[in-house]
């Protein structure tokens, strides 16, 4: 569940503060639920992800993510919180000195389970993802498209109770794309709630659902 | 992408909420691969700078350790010395006592035999004391037929004290006779002993801020070359913790190689100081029989081994409290 109400966001503090790029923000995405989020480059949409998934905090306004108000939430408890939200990013962001298996492993040995239980859930993972052949691969030794899915695949290993994706299809061809929006249908139907951020307009028409759009740091549209 | 099946097909994720860990314990109940290096430290944190730097600031410790008790020991052997010594002069010492019977020098010499805390009194010989005042008087301290007092070496038994009036008895049986002890020297000697101590810890300190900030700096350079290895494993909700740890671990393990290395390479020079330091403390000038290994003190056999200990520690602790102050500064 996430729920925003007058939320902005500034980078920097104090002195060093910048212009706000998120002004006032309020919307609710229960829990379960999918929406898109669109708008042009440099209207906030990235900034948005970030602060959903807990990568900075909002400077005004009450956020909540997961029944937990972020904004007086200690900062050990985010941890907890952010183990159980998936991303996946644009640019994959993969260790580049681990092989496959041991990128889509990180999560869960991160939550501290058992090596011998990560292994199969991780090979089966990868059996799901079409990379079984490749869990011994650093990232530079994979395509682009194989890569994006072994972001997905550490962004859902875990059972994620939220979903995120920024541009997810950009590196993707049109059947992987099609291929990548089943999956996230998939965990949404299971409970999982999703946001996606995405310009491809075709994509959104082929699966409706609420879209959320920015521009220039306001939100324009929830519907 | 050949990858996932139809959408009717879930994705085969872990549990939200896992049973407790009934197999831990067992082989595969193991947390996280041996040499699991999830933030690549193996390079970020490499094994040539630092151990080698720790080992350096290893052997400056060792032997400011040595230092420092060679020092005290050297400064209790010489004080204990000093203690057990007494200059006794007798001015004329030829001339009657003031008893009346036999010269001023018999009558001196029979109180400190009388003594108990007397081991031995000896006369010096009027040729030892010509040699002795040589430097200031050249030969006409034998030639010139000057009025030289009879100089008497006291050696004390261990741990006796003279009685306060003995300066008084010799004084009234030989009067203007002057006793000497040592003690201004031990009371110099300690001085300066614990002025080396002092110069010791000092630079004990100074090797052990030094190491500090080689540490730090290290794990700096590491945080540096790995922010975003840091930043996508904090995302994925690793606590401060987790990722101080994984710097701690490796600082530490590097810093007690270097502790290890440094500590071996100080052992040589300690023993051959040690059997060069031999025959002073043991208060013989002549190269003794002992062997090295026996020479070397048994605080210096606790205290190297101890080094690579304070070395991991001192690794431990600085890098995780240098990325743990770092760490701050994500959400």
């Amino acid at each position: 569940m996430i729920r925003l109400e007058a939320v902005s966001l500034r980078y920097g503090a104090g002195r060093a503060a910048q212009a706000e790029v998120l002004h006032d923000l309020s919307f609710h995405v229960p829990e379960g639920g999918f929406r898109w989020l669109t708008g042009p480059s440099g209207a906030g949409k990235t900034s948005l992800m970030r602060m959903i998934y807990l990568a900075v905090r909002p400077s005004r306004g009450r956020m909540i993510i997961q029944g937990k108000d972020i904004g007086r939430a200690e900062r050990r408890q985010l941890p907890r919180l952010r183990r159980r939200i998936g991303v996946v990013f644009q640019d994959f962001r993969l260790l580049p000195h681990l092989t496959a298996f041991d990128n889509v492993a990180l999560p869960l040995r991160i939550a501290g389970r058992p090596e011998g239980q990560i292994r199969a859930d991780v090979m089966e993972m990868l059996r799901w993802v079409g990379l079984a052949a490749k869990i011994d691969s650093h990232p530079y030794e994979l395509s682009g498209g194989e890569q994006q899915r072994v972001a997905i695949a550490r962004a859902v290993i875990n059972r994620p109770a939220m979903l995120l994706a920024d541009e997810p299809t950009g590196n993707l061809d049109d059947a992987q794309a099609e291929r990548l929006m089943q999956l996230f249908q998939e965990l949404n139907r299971l409970g999982t709630t999703a946001i996606v951020a995405t310009h491809n307009q075709s994509l959104m028409a082929r699966y409706p659902a609420r879209t959320l759009s920015l521009d220039s740091g306001h939100l324009v549209q929830d519907e | 992408m050949s990858g996932p099946r139809a959408p009717t097909s879930p994705p085969p994720v872990a549990p939200r909420n896992p049973p407790p860990s009934r197999r831990r314990g067992k082989a595969a109940g193991r947390l996280r691969p041996v040499g699991f290096d999830d933030l690549g430290l193996k390079r970020a944190l490499s094994d040539r700078l630092l151990p080698f730097l720790v080992a350096a600031m290893a052997f400056l410790a060792a032997l400011a350790l040595a230092g420092a008790l060679a020092t005290a020991m050297l400064a209790q052997h010489w004080q204990q010395g000093a203690e057990a010594e007494l200059t006794i002069q007798v001015p004329t010492p030829d001339d009657p006592a003031a008893s009346g019977h036999g010269a001023r020098l018999a009558a001196v010499m029979a109180i400190l035999r009388a003594e108990p805390g007397v081991l031995a009194a000896k006369p010096m010989s009027s040729d030892d004391l010509a040699k002795l005042l040589k430097p200031w008087l050249g030969d006409a301290g034998t030639t010139l037929a000057l009025p030289l007092p009879a100089v008497i070496a006291v050696t004390l038994t261990p741990g006796s004290v003279l009685p306060d009036d003995l300066s008084a008895k010799l004084a009234a049986a030989a009067p203007d006779t002057a006793t000497e002890s040592a003690d201004v020297w031990a009371a110099r000697l300690s001085a300066l002993a614990r002025s080396l101590q002092a110069c010791a810890a000092v630079m004990l300190l100074l090797v052990v801020g030094v190491a500090i900030a080689v540490v730090t700096v290290a794990t700096r350079a590491g945080l540096s070359a790995r922010r975003d290895a840091i930043e996508i494993v904090h995302g994925l909700g690793a606590t401060d913790a987790y990722i101080a740890g994984r710097f701690a671990r490796r600082a530490m393990r590097l810093a007690a190689a270097g502790g290890v290395g440094g500590a071996l390479a100080a052992l040589p020079v300690l023993l051959w100081l040690a059997y060069l330091a031999a025959p002073f403390a043991q208060g013989n000038a002549a190269v003794t029989d002992q062997t090295p290994l026996i020479a070397l003190p048994l605080p210096l056999w606790i205290a190297l081994p101890a080094l690579p200990l304070a070395a991991a520690a001192i690794g431990y602790v600085t890098a995780e409290g240098t990325v743990r102050r770092w760490l701050r500064r994500l959400p």
